[in-house]
C-alpha cells in the first residue's frame, strides 16, 4: 500500500547533541505506529518534526507524496495532534475551543462537528463549562475531540493516555483503535506503556539516543532480536 | 519576624534580575520616558503659553490620537501573549494557520481595541471637556490608519523578541511604543526637541500625524505631504517588521523552541 507519510533520513541537532540521527520510515492509511523509547530518546523531537514544528537538520518529511516544509499548510489541513501535555486555552468554554479549531481547520459545518464530537467523547452536558473546569481524563478527551474535528488522515498523538486511570486509558485506546480502523486514519502514538503499544499498535518503532533501534511487528522484532517479550526487547534495545 | 526568609525572599529577585536584562530596564524605563516626556511638555508650556490658547485640543487631541497607536500595538503583541500564557500557541502552529493568517487575526483584535478605545475617549472628551475629534473630519481617518500601521509595526517586533527571547521579553508588550512617546511630537510640536532628537523624530512616522493634527486645529490646513511622509515610513516599517518576524520564525523553527514558549 502507498505509504501516507515517509520520513527520509531525518537528522536533528541541537547544538552539539544529536537529537534524532538517520530516521527513516514510512507509515500506510489506517496504520498505527507506536514510538516508544526513553525519556531523551528523541521521541518529542521526532514529533515536532513531523507536525512542523522543528526543521530538521537534514533528511525530508513527505504526507501525501508532498514535502512537508513547502507545502505545510496544505499538508496540516489533513493532520492533527494531540497530547496530554498541550492543553487547551483554560478560559474558553469546551464548545467554544473546539470551535475556534473548526474553523481554524476549515471543517464545512462546525457547529454541528462540534457538538458530534463531544457527544462522540461524552462531553455534550458540560459543553458551555470553562475548559479548566475539566479533570486530565476530560481535556485529554477534549484534545482529542479537537484533534479529530478535520477527520485527519495523519494523526499524531503524543502520550495520550499519560495520567489517565486504567479506564479511561482503556477507552481512549479503543476509540483511536475504531477511529484509525474506519476512517482509514494513520496514527502515530508515543507511549511508555509498553502494554498499551503492545494491545493497540501495528508495528512499533524503538528509538534510543535519537536512532532507530528496532522496526517492524512485535512478532517479527521478536523473533530477529530472539526475546519473548517486548519489556525484553525494550530492553535490550535501549540500555 | 525571621531577616533569613526576608533575604531569601530578596535574594529571589536578585537572582531573577540578575539574569534578566529585560527586568533591569524595566526599572530604569518608566522613569527615564517620564521625565523627558514631562520636561518637554513644560518647555512647551513656557515657550507657548501666551500665544497658543488651544491646550485642551492640543493635549486631548494628543492623547487621543497616541491610544490609537498603543491600543494597535498591544492588539497585536498582548494578544500573542494571551497565546503563550494560555500554551495555544503550540496547537496554532500544528494548524494550517499561516503566519500571515495569524497576523492579519491579531491586526483585527487590535482594530476592534482601537474602536473601542477611541469611542470611549473621544466621547469622554467631547462630554467633559467639549473636544471633538471629529471636527479633524476626513484627516482623522488617515491619521487613525497611520497610528495604527505604526503600532503594528512596534507590535511585530515586540512579538519577534517574544519569540526570541522567551517571555523573558514581554514587558516589551507594554513598554515598547512608549519610547517612540517622547520623539512623537504627542503634546508638542518637533521644534522643542533637541537638534539631534529633530532628526530622530524625523524617521518616526507619528511625529507626522501629530504636526498634522496640531496643524489642523490650529491653522485649519494641513500639507499633505506631512501624511505621505508618515505612509512611505510607515509601509517600510511594516515590511522590515513583518521580514523580522518571519526571520525569527524561522529561528524559532530552527532551534525548536516553539513549543518550549510558555513553559
Amino acid at each position: 500500500m502507498e505509504a501516507i507519510l515517509e520520513v527520509r533520513d531525518l537528522e536533528k541537532s541541537f547544538g552539539r547533541v544529536r537529537a534524532l540521527d538517520q530516521v527513516s520510515f514510512s507509515l500506510a492509511p489506517g496504520e498505527i505506529l507506536g514510538i516508544v523509547g526513553p525519556n531523551g530518546a528523541g521521541k518529542t523531537t521526532l514529533i515536532n518534526c513531523l507536525l512542523g514544528l522543528v526543521l530538521p537538520s537534514r533528511g525530508r518529511i513527505f504526507y501525501f507524496g508532498l514535502e512537508l516544509f513547502a507545502n505545510r499548510s496544505l499538508i496540516l489541513e489533513k493532520v492533527n495532534f494531540a497530547s496530554s501535555y498541550v492543553a487547551l486555552p483554560l478560559s474558553l468554554t469546551l464548545e467554544e475551543n473546539l470551535l475556534v479549531y473548526a474553523h481554524l481547520y476549515g471543517v464545512q459545518h462546525p457547529k454541528g462537528k462540534v457538538l458530534e464530537l463531544l457527544e462522540l467523547f461524552g462531553l455534550a452536558e458540560i459543553r458551555h463549562k470553562r475548559t479548566r473546569s475539566l479533570s486530565s481524563g476530560q481535556m485529554m478527551r477534549l484534545c482529542l475531540a479537537k484533534a479529530l474535528l478535520n477527520e485527519p488522515q495523519v494523526l499524531l498523538l503524543d502520550e495520550p493516555t499519560a495520567g489517565l486511570d486504567p479506564e479511561m486509558a482503556q477507552k481512549t485506546r479503543e476509540l483511536i483503535s475504531a477511529y484509525a480502523r474506519r476512517q482509514k486514519t494513520a496514527v502515530i502514538f508515543t507511549s511508555h506503556n509498553l502494554y498499551e503499544v503492545e494491545r493497540l499498535c501495528d508495528r512499533i518503532l524503538i528509538l534510543f539516543k535519537g536512532r532507530i533501534q528496532g522496526l517492524g511487528k512485535i512478532s517479527e522484532l521478536l523473533e530477529t532480536f530472539r526475546v519473548n517479550s517486548l519489556e525484553e526487547l525494550y530492553f535490550r534495545l535501549t540500555t | 519576624m525571621k531577616i533569613r526568609r526576608i533575604w531569601a525572599v530578596f535574594l529571589r529577585q536578585l537572582y531573577l534580575y540578575r539574569r534578566s536584562f529585560t527586568r533591569i530596564l524595566d526599572a530604569f524605563y518608566w522613569p527615564t520616558v517620564d521625565l523627558i516626556l514631562w520636561g518637554f511638555i513644560t518647555l512647551y508650556l513656557e515657550e507657548a503659553s501666551r500665544s497658543l490658547p488651544h491646550y485642551v485640543s492640543f493635549f486631548l487631541g494628543g492623547l487621543i490620537l497616541w491610544n490609537i497607536l498603543l491600543r494597535a500595538q498591544q492588539g497585536l503583541s498582548v494578544s500573542f501573549l494571551e497565546d503563550i500564557w494560555a500554551r495555544n500557541l503550540l496547537n496554532l502552529f500544528v494548524s494550517p494557520l499561516k503566519i500571515s493568517e495569524y497576523l492579519a487575526g491579531l491586526a483585527l483584535v487590535s482594530i476592534v481595541k482601537v474602536a473601542l478605545a477611541f469611542g470611549v475617549m473621544s466621547t469622554l472628551a467631547a462630554l467633559l471637556f467639549g473636544f471633538r475629534i471629529l471636527v479633524l473630519g476626513f484627516w482623522l481617518l488617515l491619521f487613525t490608519l497611520n497610528l495604527c500601521a505604526m503600532g503594528w509595526a512596534i507590535g511585530l517586533v515586540t512579538m519577534a523578541s517574544i519569540l526570541r527571547f522567551g517571555q523573558e521579553a514581554e514587558i516589551l508588550a507594554w513598554a515598547l511604543a512608549l519610547l517612540f512617546l517622547p520623539v512623537s511630537a504627542v503634546f508638542y510640536p518637533v521644534e522643542i526637541l533637541p537638534p539631534w532628537l529633530q532628526k530622530i523624530a524625523a524617521l518616526v512616522p507619528a511625529s507626522y500625524v501629530f504636526e498634522g493634527m496640531r496643524a489642523l486645529l490650529l491653522e485649519r490646513v494641513l500639507h499633505p505631504a506631512l501624511i505621505l511622509k508618515a505612509t512611505w515610513l510607515n509601509l517600510l516599517y511594516l515590511v522590515a517588521g513583518y521580514l523580522l518576524f518571519l526571520k525569527v520564525y524561522r529561528g524559532a523553527l530552527v532551534r525548536g523552541s516553539i513549543p518550549k514558549i510558555g513553559e
